[in-house]
C-alpha cells in the first residue's frame, strides 16, 4: 500500500500518511468551501489501511484553522482511526493547538468527546 | 467633485478599512481573506483575537456566497432594476473590537426562515451554543455545501456577541439583509 502525501494548498492541509510506520500527520488550515472532496480520497485510504493496519497507529493532527464545512470531514477521519481499534491496533492520537488558541483546543476535546477516544492535547508555541 | 482626502482620513480612523461592493465569488472572498489577514498580522497581537476574526470572515464570507448563487435562478424576476447579485461587505475595527458587516439581497419568501435561525442562536448562552454544535456536527445531518446552520453557530460562539441584523422591505419579491458581527479586542 502506498504512502498517501498532499502538499499543502492554500485551503487545503499538508498531509503525510505513512502505512508502513502508522504514523499519520495532518498539519495547516482546512478551508475550502467545499472540504468533502479533499478527504473523501483520504477516507478511503483508511479504509483500505484497516486492511494492513500497524500494531499501533499514531494520528498527528495540528491543524491552524479548520471551517465548517471541514468540521464534519475531520470528525469522519477521525472516526475512521477510530474503528482501526475494532481491528487490534493500538491507537494514539495527538491533538495539536496554539498557545492562546482556545477554540483549537476545545475543538480537540470536542471531538474526542464525540468519539469516546482521549486524544493528547498538545500545545505548541 | 468627490473629496477623496476626506474618505481616505474617515477610512484612516478606523485601524482595518475593506469595503466592497459587487459580485461575490469564491475567488473573490479568498481574496478578502488573504488581504484582512495580512493586515492582522500587523495589528492584532493576540493570536486568539486574530483567529477569531478570520475564522468569522471566512464563515461570513462562505455563507454569503453560497448564498448569492443560490438566489441567481431569482434573476430578472424584479421590476426593480436592482443588482441583485451583488453584495457589500465591510471590515473595520475601533478599540473595542473588530466588525464584520455585510449585506445581500433575499427573497421576501427565505426570511422567516433566516430571522428564525439567527433569534434561536441569539437566545442560547455560550454553553447551550457548544452543545447545539455538538449535536449537529455529530448527528450527521450535513448536506454537501456544509451546512445545516453550523456556520452561523461557530459564528456566534467565535464573537461572543449577539448577532445583529435587519431585512428592509426593497419591494414585494426582496429584501435587504444588513448583518453584523463584531470580535471583542479584550477576548
Amino acid at each position: 500500500m502506498e504512502k498517501l502525501i498532499l502538499e499543502p494548498k492554500n485551503k487545503t492541509p499538508k498531509l503525510i500518511f505513512d502505512p508502513i510506520s502508522g504514523k499519520m500527520e495532518v498539519s495547516g488550515v482546512s478551508s475550502a468551501e467545499n472540504s468533502l472532496e479533499f478527504y473523501k480520497p483520504i477516507l478511503a485510504w483508511i479504509e483500505e489501511y484497516k486492511q494492513h493496519s500497524q500494531p499501533e497507529t499514531v494520528v498527528e493532527i495540528n491543524y491552524k484553522y479548520f471551517n465548517t464545512s471541514s468540521a464534519k470531514c475531520i470528525l469522519d477521519m477521525l472516526e475512521r482511526f477510530v474503528q482501526l481499534k475494532s481491528v487490534g491496533t493500538n491507537l494514539i492520537v495527538n491533538w495539536y493547538y496554539e498557545k492562546d488558541d482556545e477554540e483549537m483546543y476545545d475543538a480537540g476535546v470536542n471531538f474526542s468527546d464525540i468519539l469516546e477516544t482521549s486524544f493528547n492535547l498538545i500545545e505548541i508555541e | 467633485m468627490l473629496n477623496f482626502l476626506e474618505i481616505h482620513k474617515q477610512m484612516r480612523m478606523n485601524s482595518i478599512a475593506l469595503f466592497f461592493k459587487g459580485y461575490v465569488t469564491f475567488e473573490l472572498i479568498d481574496s478578502i481573506i488573504m488581504i484582512v489577514s495580512s493586515r492582522l498580522e500587523h495589528l492584532e497581537n493576540n493570536i486568539g483575537v486574530r483567529k477569531r476574526v478570520y475564522g468569522v470572515l471566512t464563515e461570513c464570507l462562505q455563507n454569503l456566497c453560497n448564498h448569492v448563487e443560490s438566489t441567481s435562478e431569482l434573476k430578472d424576476s424584479t421590476e426593480l432594476n436592482y443588482d441583485l447579485h451583488s453584495a457589500v461587505i465591510m471590515v473595520d475595527s475601533d478599540n473595542e473590537g473588530y466588525f464584520i458587516k455585510t449585506g445581500n439581497f433575499v427573497s421576501n419568501g427565505k426570511i422567516d426562515e433566516l430571522k428564525k435561525a439567527l433569534e434561536g442562536i441569539n437566545t442560547l448562552t455560550k454553553d447551550e451554543l457548544k452543545e447545539k454544535y455538538n449535536k449537529i456536527l455529530s448527528n450527521k445531518v450535513f448536506s454537501e455545501k456544509g451546512g445545516a446552520g453550523l456556520g452561523l453557530i461557530d459564528i456566534a460562539r467565535k464573537s461572543g456577541k449577539k448577532l445583529e441584523y435587519d431585512f428592509e422591505k426593497v419591494d414585494n419579491k426582496f429584501s435587504f439583509f444588513s448583518f453584523q458581527i463584531t470580535i471583542s479586542k479584550n477576548g
